[in-house]
């Protein structure tokens, strides 16, 4: 302990805290106030650009969903109205055959009423023309065989044996 | 693993050419001539330990005879009888024996086992007692540039610019290049794994400065004493009992109420044991704590210096049973692994200086009514301030 106390040298001491002083007032003021503002910056720094990052992604995945969820919906739209054209095809050749029959039928029925009435009076005319024709030629040969007399009286004398006849 | 053996073989290259050139200086060493006996190893080591007045790198003796000192001398200034007296050690011509007596501003002065004295007026030489004190001489107050005060400059001077330029690096870029890569990162332990878990997220930053400040000195220090240059700064009382008041002073200053209230007036014990409570937390505060942190570091340190400086001297005080083959190569190895530990410990005693110095300004500031974090349960979840009492 002697020993000790007498290797104590107050002069050191007072030398060194003064010198430690003089460091410790230096280094805060020159390297650990600058180090430790830079070393909590770069650190805060960092943290927020992880913070950043990480909200980013959960940001893209968020997107990433709602452009499923869009294309989804576009899938099923799509599925929707083309099953709906199909429909509307359907029904539109449905509804044109129905009606190209019904417009037949009727078109049909007008021609047959049509060629019905032509017919009749196309008959109608032949008889006529038949009748004309006829009443013609009975007047040509009625005037051929009444020319003369004998043949008038034999074919009144024929017509009246027909009418015996009947 | 390649960098990690590339390191290892470093330190081994350092550790051996610091033992060698030691072994050297001590071979060569002495105030008189070469040290061989047990007797001078002894005075050589006891010598080391202390102070000294001049920078001596290494002895020899030349051809002539003539014993040769390298080194530089340093300035001696002293507060005498007669006020401030300042010469180069110089003038003591290498003499730790009292024998030279320099007269300067009206006073003489002797140098005795590293320490001046002033001899009393009228007295032209030391008288010595039967305890070879000195009868006619006293103290002086010295505030020389001592080999101590040189190193405490020099590192002081390495760690500003060391550190400055670290800090002028971060202006310009984010990450620091070059050494400043390799300082960052301890800058970064001692506030991540010393102040921050001791003194709190909320109140480090205010005391990390100095911490960072001692840990680095005091490591950068004990480093130094492992080389040649033969620096025991931190093997030094007056250092120690330096850095110790200063942590004591700065948790003293800082104390919150609740710290001064459990010192003289501990809340939760029968009121008859308050007072001696108090005297024991006021003796812990005031001279326990301190006095731990400045003998823990100068005892390790001292032991480290005279142990591996004991080891060396094998190689001269069993020269004759071992031969000298045998002698240097037991010193060899045995002083090397003293080395590597030592190497360990210098950065160990500053960590644990640091740390205390840490835990004590903590203590001190410490807000013991602090809000808990509670757990799904509804429990208190203990957080470091309430557990830290379970580790003093």
């Amino acid at each position: 302990m002697e020993t000790l106390l007498n290797d104590f040298s107050p002069g050191l001491f007072v030398v060194q805290t003064i010198l430690l002083l003089g460091l410790i007032f230096l280094l805060v003021k020159f390297a650990w106030k600058p180090i430790l503002t830079s070393l909590n910056e770069r650190e805060e720094g960092i943290k927020g650009a992880l913070d950043a990052a990480e909200k980013a992604r959960a940001e893209m995945q968020n997107l990433q969903a709602d452009n499923d969820k869009l294309l989804k919906e576009a899938r099923a739209e799509r599925e929707a109205m083309l099953k709906e054209a199909r429909e509307i095809k359907e029904k539109m050749i449905a509804d044109s055959k129905e009606q190209a029959k019904v417009e037949g039928d009727k078109m049909l029925k007008q021609a047959q009423v049509a060629i019905e009435s032509e017919k009749k009076a196309a008959v109608a005319d032949i008889k006529n023309q038949v009748a004309e024709l006829s009443v013609e030629i009975a007047e040509k040969v009625l005037k051929e065989q009444l020319s003369n007399k004998d043949q008038q009286l034999k074919l009144v004398e024929s017509m009246l044996g027909d009418v015996k006849l009947n | 693993m390649k960098e990690v053996s590339k390191m290892i073989r470093t330190l081994v290259l350092l550790c051996t050419l610091c033992i060698s050139l030691q072994g050297f200086a001590f071979s060569e060493g002495g105030d008189q001539g070469a040290v061989d006996t047990k007797d001078e190893v002894d005075a050589y080591i006891q010598h080391h330990i202390k102070d000294a007045h001049d920078f001596h790198l290494f002895s020899y003796t030349s051809d002539n005879g003539e014993r040769k000192h390298v080194g530089f001398p340093l300035p001696v200034i002293l507060w005498s009888s007669n006020g401030l007296v300042t010469f180069m050690s110089s003038e003591f011509h290498h003499d730790d024996a009292g024998k030279v007596v320099v007269e300067k501003g009206g006073s003489k002065f002797v140098k005795l086992h590293s320490k001046i004295y002033e001899l009393n007026p009228g007295a032209s030489e030391v008288r010595f007692d039967e305890h070879h004190h000195a009868e006619n001489a006293a103290k002086v107050l010295d505030f020389s540039i001592t080999k101590s005060v040189f190193g405490i400059l020099l590192v002081g001077l390495l760690m500003l610019w060391g550190f400055s330029s670290l800090a002028k690096q971060y202006a310009s870029k984010k990450v620091p290049t070059g050494f400043g890569r390799v300082l960052e990162p301890l800058v970064i332990y001692v506030r991540d794994e010393i102040a921050k878990p001791n003194i709190g997220e909320k109140k480090y930053r205010k005391f990390t400065g100095y911490l960072l400040t001692v840990f680095f000195f005091i490591w950068i220090l004990n480093l130094l004493g492992l080389t040649p240059l033969g620096f025991n700064v931190t093997g030094q009382l007056a250092v120690t009992a330096a850095l110790a008041i200063f942590t004591l002073v700065i948790y003293t200053f800082s104390g919150n109420k609740d710290y001064w209230m459990h010192m003289v007036w501990m809340p939760g014990v029968p009121v008859l044991i308050r007072p001696i409570l108090a005297i024991i937390e006021l003796a812990g505060a005031f001279l326990i704590k301190p006095f731990s942190l400045l003998v823990r570091l100068f005892a390790n340190i001292s032991a480290g210096h005279i142990v591996v400086m004991s080891l060396i001297a094998i190689m001269f005080t069993l020269k004759e049973s071992l031969g000298v083959v045998g002698a240097t190569g037991l010193s060899l190895v045995l002083s090397f692994f003293i080395t590597l530990i030592e190497v360990l410990v210098a950065f160990l005693q500053a960590y644990i200086f640091t740390m205390l110095s840490a835990l004590f300004i903590g203590m001190a500031v410490a807000e013991h009514d602090h809000e808990h974090e509670h757990d799904a349960t509804g429990h208190e979840i203990p957080d470091a301030e309430d557990v830290r009492g379970d580790f003093i």
